[in-house]
């Protein structure tokens, strides 16, 4: 497993294995579970009570799939760790985090300041994504 | 127009600065050029042949005086004195170095402009009518709804690495002047039975290798669900389009896959579940965008008629100008299209010529049009001869809007890494053959489109006339389409059998028009006489 590198919660950290989604389904008990870009988020909604982790791979990090992966187990109310895995490179670090990512582990370490520059770097932003930030749209209508 | 916020302004300068930084990294050799590649081109820097080209987006074709004077001068400063505008209304710099980029997009930033999303898999730059706020048969104006999804569509973190590029056009009008339904999603606004203004949804239109029109998928989206609906066209477009071939990874191939009414359903389910998520700006934001959009100060008694006695005026002013729904006032097309020349280039003097008369004629606002050409949308009738004369002097009064000289042409072999065959110098050989305004009047509308490969950015499958250029066993060859077409009518161009040689698909050109005039009937177009008459009688004459 790779080291998480950075990560935005205050609970304990998450250790527990993570399996497929496929294995997942079949069994278990399992508590942290991997979902692949062709995998369908929707399929783990009846079971978020029980995993406190649920990692999302890029094997590339120009399929953006994982990033509605995200956004849904967050709408339907997932509120364990969210982590980005694979490639995970620095430019995309701000996208995942508005799409309800709280936890990195990318396969190639990142540079730790241009990483905290990139988490920084949007003050405000355009859309209401349910990461709880204020959209624009928001500040302009208090 | 719109005029920039604190917040909008400083969305741009922060992106000056990311993209300053992601080019520092790429020189400093932190970023290899395959992972710099998705990061420069979501802000339209693309490697050509010969050099980096750069994107500028001129949101919905709109811009101001000083815009377009800034255009002018950025063509200078980091070009070689010329600017390229493009089919999706924006513009484009052939000759651009890397490491000038971030302070050409902080020149940019300076006037409300920037390259964001202008390539790249993501959504681009939104287009729209050229004649909106101005046309006489608008229901309203598009732009503040093409606004409101160019915020909401600008760094949206959901989908910027989508399975393929996407484009949104809106427009206000039965005459589709945008073809609305050639794109990923063609927004129409309409009128309900209740008299209430909504959006009508087409998706997954274009061109490209598999040319598509698309399917209405809902009549009516209410404005407060506008953006909502969108982001559930979006998401199901993100999960499920195909990504395992990029040539079929465009919504158009999963509309047509699923079929219509299976993605409709998807899109409906997953608007439905979006509708309790609160992504959708107030009503008062669209109302804060369209007070951007009002009517500017028109004089209420501006002369209605024009004199039209200089015989060279006339035939400009009836060619090149368009109904306005403001008496005394008229729309004022200048073609980008001289005889010979390059269609959509500008020189730096020309593009701040443009942008001079814009300011003292037509209430500091320009458009560019997705077919390569500027509009003054707002001139008064009593300026237009002066308008015409500063023109005309500039060597831009070519009067010959929507003739066989007002081509569509992509950059194609002389630029693009991507091209088969040129594009230009057929363009120029077409526009030199059938140039003179005898050929221009006999032929009357006639819209010939060429693109130098089978990716179509040159629209020859919407061309009444189109034109694809290919590769046979390294030597370049064109096929030839007929009845395209891009408006309300939307209609595929048919290829006519083998292609010729670049001399060849002149006179293959010259042969159909002979068809056209032969079998038109009173004012018949071209394309309706090909309607009409069919393939057959214009493959005789073309192959035997």
């Amino acid at each position: 497993m790779t080291d998480v590198q950075f990560r935005f919660r205050e609970d304990d950290a998450v250790n527990d294995p993570a399996v497929t989604v496929d294995a997942f389904l079949d069994q278990s008990n399992a508590t942290a579970v991997r979902i692949e870009p062709g995998d369908d988020a929707r399929a783990l909604i009846p079971h978020l009570e029980r995993l406190s982790l649920i990692e999302v791979n890029f094997p590339a990090w120009t399929d953006g799939r994982g990033f509605s992966s995200a956004r849904v187990l967050r709408e339907a109310g997932f509120s364990g760790e969210l982590r980005a895995v694979g490639d995970v490179v620095i430019d995309m670090l701000s996208q995942l985090r508005r799409c309800g990512f709280d936890a990195f582990a990318p396969d190639r370490s990142l540079n730790e300041s241009e990483a905290r520059t990139a988490f920084e770097r949007w003050e405000d932003v355009y859309q209401a994504t349910g990461d709880g930030r204020i959209p624009i749209w928001g500040k302009r209508h208090g | 127009m719109y005029k920039y916020d604190q917040y909008d302004q400083q969305m741009v300068d922060t992106r000056v600065a990311e993209f300053r930084d992601q080019v520092r990294r790429r020189i400093d050799g932190h970023l290899t050029e395959d992972q710099f590649r998705p990061l420069r081109l979501q802000n339209g820097l693309y490697l050509q042949l010969h050099a980096y080209m750069l994107r500028v987006a001129i949101p919905y074709g709109t811009l101001n005086s000083q815009q377009m004077t800034m255009l002018g001068d950025i063509a200078d400063k980091y070009d070689r004195g010329y600017g390229h505008f493009t089919t999706r209304q924006n513009i484009q710099y052939n000759w651009i170095k890397l490491e000038e980029t971030p302070d050409l997009l902080a020149d940019l930033a300076s006037v409300e402009m920037h390259a964001i999303q202008t390539s790249g898999n993501c959504i681009r730059n939104i287009s729209s009518d050229q004649f909106a706020g101005a046309a006489a048969d608008e229901l309203v104006d598009p732009r503040p709804y093409a606004e409101l999804l160019r915020q909401w569509s600008s760094f949206h973190p959901e989908f910027l690495t989508l399975p393929r590029k996407f484009k949104f056009a809106v427009i206000a009008s039965e005459t589709d002047r945008a073809a609305m339904k050639l794109h990923d999603i063609g927004i129409k606004m309409v009128r309900n039975a209740a008299g209430e203004v909504g959006a009508q949804f087409y998706v997954g239109g274009g061109m490209g290798r598999t040319p598509m029109i698309a399917p209405m998928i809902r009549e009516f989206v209410p404005l407060d669900q506008l953006i909502t609906y969108s982001e559930a066209c979006l998401r199901v477009y993100n999960r499920y389009g195909r990504r395992d071939n990029k040539y079929k990874a465009r919504i158009k191939i999963l509309v047509h896959e699923l079929g219509a009414q299976e993605y409709t359903r998807q899109v409906e389910e997953e608007f439905a579940h979006l509708l309790d998520q609160g992504i959708e700006p107030p009503i008062a934001e669209l109302e804060r965008i369209k007070e951007h959009f009002a009517d500017p100060a028109f004089e209420a008694d501006a002369p209605d008629d024009l004199d039209l006695s200089d015989p060279d005026f006339r035939l400009w002013a009836q060619r090149n100008c368009h109904a306005h729904k403001q008496p005394g006032y008229i729309s004022a097309t200048v073609s980008l299209k001289p005889v010979g020349g390059i269609p959509g280039d500008a020189s730096a003097d020309q593009i701040r010529l443009m942008a001079q008369l814009a300011k003292q004629y037509s209430f500091d606002e320009l458009r560019v049009t997705h077919v390569q050409n500027i509009v003054f949308p707002h001139v008064r009738k009593a300026d237009l001869y002066e308008v015409w004369k500063t023109l005309d002097d500039a060597g831009l009064g070519t009067a010959n809007l929507d003739t066989v000289g007002d081509i569509i042409a992509c950059p194609g072999l002389d630029y693009c890494s991507l091209a088969n065959a040129r594009s230009i110098p057929l363009a120029q050989k077409i526009s030199e053959r059938f140039g003179s305004a005898e050929k221009q009047s006999e032929l009357g509308e006639l819209k010939l489109k060429i693109s130098g490969c089978i990716n179509a950015c040159g629209h020859h499958h919407a061309g009444h006339i189109g034109i694809l250029g290919v590769d046979r066993k390294g030597v370049e060859n064109y096929q030839l389409l007929l009845g395209g077409s891009e408006g309300a009518d939307t209609s595929l161009g048919q290829i006519t059998g083998p292609g010729f040689d670049e001399d060849g698909i002149v006179d293959a050109v010259d042969k159909a028009t002979k068809v056209y005039l032969a079998n038109k009937h009173g004012e018949e177009r071209f394309l309706d006489t090909y309607r009409r008459i069919g393939m057959a009688p214009f493959k005789e004459a073309l192959y035997d």
